[in-house]
């Protein structure tokens, strides 16, 4: 029988945390959210001796126990709750050897919750090159623990890792700081209210509640004690602080040598080219650039085979079980298109997040935020909105998540709510194919019309976000204190398993999220489109027959179907809105098209695949969504898909707000539904206009 | 007028004598921007903020408003 034990991960933003937990648990890992917030959290396996499993938490990072946000507040509550399932059996510190005088600071804090407690020291591999030397031994005896030095980009010090978490049992509790020392009087009169409770873990709670007011605490009653101001809390962390950095400047003094002559980098280099005021724009814009270029390029190749690939797919069924009836026509016509709709996604999606990756674990993207911050702020943006505006050209659900480490609530808020605006992957398909159909292909200055109509669309995306966060900034009214606190790390060559975990983690994360809702609505959907209200729908044989009898074979076959899609539900549904959406150009079948996307945009084409493929009885050569949408024509003959109809639909895609998720997401990291649903009415309402706009003026 | 963060040239190095304001966050305190710990002024951004400093051997970035705040000696090299 083997054993099972919890073991939680702890450290700095930017000490390699997530290598180290790479390391020990290699693909045995998943990512899910803490319960009720969208904190993620990461979980894995590790084997550290024949009988003893170790149940790995990434937590995320923080730079003390006093937390000023809510993935630092995951930590604390974890850390306080000794019922959690996840309460850990040893806490493994994960810190920089070139950074160790800062990352003690959390360390002695973890400590003195009299944790078991086990310190990394990372990037050990840097040492020389920074005239680092260590005198290990002392630092375990001072700091009353065991260390490991790491290097995960060399695979050092992992196996010492794994024994010494095998060891558990042997490590001291004993804490580093006595808590009293901080303020005698204060903590004097603490432990007469509660003679029973460790002193230390009722300071953190005491502190954390000025800030996080909610929290439950039934077993302590602070009603007989006299509670201090947040001003005076303050105070009292900050002389914590400066205690905790004497202890580690008086350890440090002794355990660890620094030649700085030896000291190599190049960080100094760097900067001076990555942010110059010149130079440093270029260089950025030029990555931009790349990363687009790439991501078409690139991606296109397998995109087209998983198209043709899902068509073929779809053909075989319909081939292979001919007598299946409504089953095979379900699987054939809603679920290989809705999920094909969705598997077309990924190589953009990977290649996006492989850029983002690459830029954030090398250090370039901190350099974009000291950059961008001052332009950013004119606009009641922050330098760190830039993160989630590029990641939003992904997917603006990660992209939001991304906004938690803006400290200032009203940029953040603001970054959440303009986010959804830049082009987000899953408007592509439809950008694509209108494009296809209704610019005419040619060039201007060696770039075709249609990529130029593509970055266009991308520049409005932008260019909307900056000047709706221009007008939200003039709007809002908030009282809370800004402030900007930004850690430029060390440049550093991205690790590869890294980058390829986080690729292939957020990949799948997308495919099945925006999975499930596809594949759910393209079933409803064509359940509402082969069915509909008795009369009409269940006699279109008898009805059309009737009404045209001159026709016969393939012909009436057509008429039939387009009769029976036009009487049913979702005919009926279309026809009921189109007075509204005939305005802006478009019919019934595009306004059913225009309904479903308000779950998530990528359905639009998938809805058109299938409420086209239902409405034709015949296997004639226009199989592809293409011919059949530029076939498509009013009842008076005119074309659907015209120049002045489609710049309409393209614009309304640009500017409404179709996705349940992100809507979801919203609301969620802003606690209310007030936010989510002025983007959904406020972006959804500024699109019906300007498409209007545009088709009257261009008709 | 003591010298703050914000009156630093690029590439002088002063020791922090002040960082008691109620308007500095706790977390660049928790950073090491602490009284008698040193700070060099690394970079300033285009239109001159944020501010690119290493504290204590922290290399970090803030704002002008906050810089402002963090009262300092200058160190004649």
């Amino acid at each position: 029988m083997s054993k099972q034990i919890n073991v939680a991960l702890i450290g700095n933003p930017n000490t390699g945390k997530t290598s180290v937990f790479n390391a020990l648990t290699g693909l045995s890992q998943k990512v899910g959210n803490y319960p009720g917030i969208t904190v993620d959290k990461k979980e894995g396996f590790c084997k550290v001796s024949r009988n003893l499993k170790a149940h790995i938490l990434d937590l995320p990072g923080t730079y003390s126990l006093n937390a000023s946000s809510l993935d630092e507040n995951v930590v604390i509550e974890l850390l306080l709750n000794k019922n959690d399932k996840d309460y850990p059996d040893v806490a493994v510190i994960v810190s920089d050897v070139e950074n160790l005088k800062r990352n003690l600071l959390l360390f002695t804090q973890i400590k003195d919750l009299k944790i078991p407690t086990i310190l990394v020291i990372n990037m050990a591999d840097r040492m020389p090159r920074k005239g680092i030397t260590l005198n290990i031994d002392l630092l375990e005896e001072q700091l009353k623990t065991k260390i490991a030095l790491v290097s995960t980009r060399k695979n050092e010090g992992i196996e010492h890792l794994k024994n010494l978490i095998g060891n558990f049992k042997a490590l001291s509790t004993e804490a580093n700081l006595d808590t009293s020392t901080i303020d005698s009087d204060y903590f004097a009169s603490l432990r007469k209210a509660f003679p029973n409770q460790d002193l230390y873990k009722l300071w953190v709670v005491i502190s954390q509640d000025a800030n996080f007011g909610k929290i439950d605490r039934n077993e302590l009653d602070f009603s007989k004690f006299k509670t201090k101001t947040k001003s005076e809390l303050k105070r009292l962390q900050q002389k914590e602080t400066i205690k905790r950095y004497q202890f580690i400047n008086n350890i440090l003094k002794e355990g660890q040598v620094i030649d700085e002559s030896k000291a190599t980098g190049y960080r100094a280099q760097l900067d001076r080219i990555l942010t110059h005021k010149i130079w440093g724009y270029a260089i950025f814009f030029v990555i931009l650039l790349t990363i687009f270029q790439v991501i078409y390029d690139w991606a296109t190749i397998p995109m087209d085979f998983i198209d043709s690939s899902f068509a073929s797919l779809a053909e075989w069924i319909k081939v292979t079980f001919p007598g299946g009836g409504k089953l095979t026509n379900l699987i054939a016509e809603g679920v290989v298109s809705g999920i094909g709709g969705i598997v077309i996604f990924i190589p953009q999606i990977a290649f996006l997040f492989l850029f983002i990756s690459v830029l954030e674990e090398s250090g370039y993207m901190s350099r974009v935020v000291f950059l961008m911050d001052r332009v950013m702020r004119r606009f009641g943006l922050s330098g760190k909105s830039v993160v989630p505006l590029i990641s939003g050209t992904a997917c603006a659900i990660p992209a939001i998540m991304a906004t938690r480490n803006i400290e200032n609530w009203k940029e953040r808020l603001i970054t959440i709510l303009v986010t959804p605006f830049t082009t987000c992957s899953a408007r592509l398909p439809v950008y694509l194919i209108i494009i296809a159909l209704v610019i005419p292909e040619g060039r201007f200055l060696g770039l075709s019309y249609q990529a130029l109509t593509l970055m266009l669309l991308y520049l409005i995306g932008f260019g909307m976000a900056v000047f709706s966060a221009y007008i939200l900034d003039k709007i809002l009214k908030t009282n809370r204190k800004t402030f900007f606190v930004i850690e430029m790390p060390s440049y550093k060559v991205p690790l590869l398993k890294n980058v390829a975990l986080t690729v292939l983690e957020k990949t799948k994360t997308f495919v099945f999220e925006a999975g499930k809702i596809i594949l759910a609505i393209s079933i409803v959907l064509w359940i509402l489109a082969s069915y509909g209200p008795e009369k009409s729908f269940n006699n279109a044989e008898t009805i059309v027959e009737e009404s045209f009898p001159e026709l016969r074979g393939e012909q009436l076959e057509n008429k039939v179907a387009a009769y029976k899609l036009e009487h049913s539900f979702i005919g009926i549904i279309g026809k009921t809105i189109e007075p509204a959406i005939r305005p802006l150009g478009y019919d019934w079948k595009i306004g059913i098209g225009i309904v479903a996307s308000f779950a998530a945009r990528e359905v639009f084409v998938g809805t058109l695949a299938t409420i086209y493929s239902v409405g034709s009885a015949t296997e004639d050569d226009d199989k592809t969504i293409k011919n059949r949408m530029a076939n498509e024509v009013h009842d008076n003959g005119e074309k659907v898909f015209t120049l002045a109809s489609g710049i309409s639909l393209l614009l309304f895609y640009a500017f409404a707000m179709q996705c349940m998720s992100t809507l979801a997401v919203v609301k969620r990291e802003t606690n209310t539904w007030k936010w989510p649903m002025i983007q959904l009415f406020g972006m959804s309402f500024i699109a019906y206009i300007i498409a209007l706009i545009s088709f009257q003026i261009l008709n | 007028m003591p010298l703050t963060i914000a009156d630093l040239k690029k590439g002088e190095r002063a020791t922090i004598i002040d960082s008691s304001s109620e308007d500095i966050p706790l977390k660049l305190l928790e950073m090491g921007c602490l009284p008698g710990n040193i700070v060099e002024l690394l970079q300033i951004a285009p239109f001159h903020d944020p501010l690119y400093l290493n504290i204590n051997d922290s290399y970090l970035a803030i704002r002008m408003e906050t810089a402002a705040l963090i009262l300092i000696d200058i160190i004649n090299e």
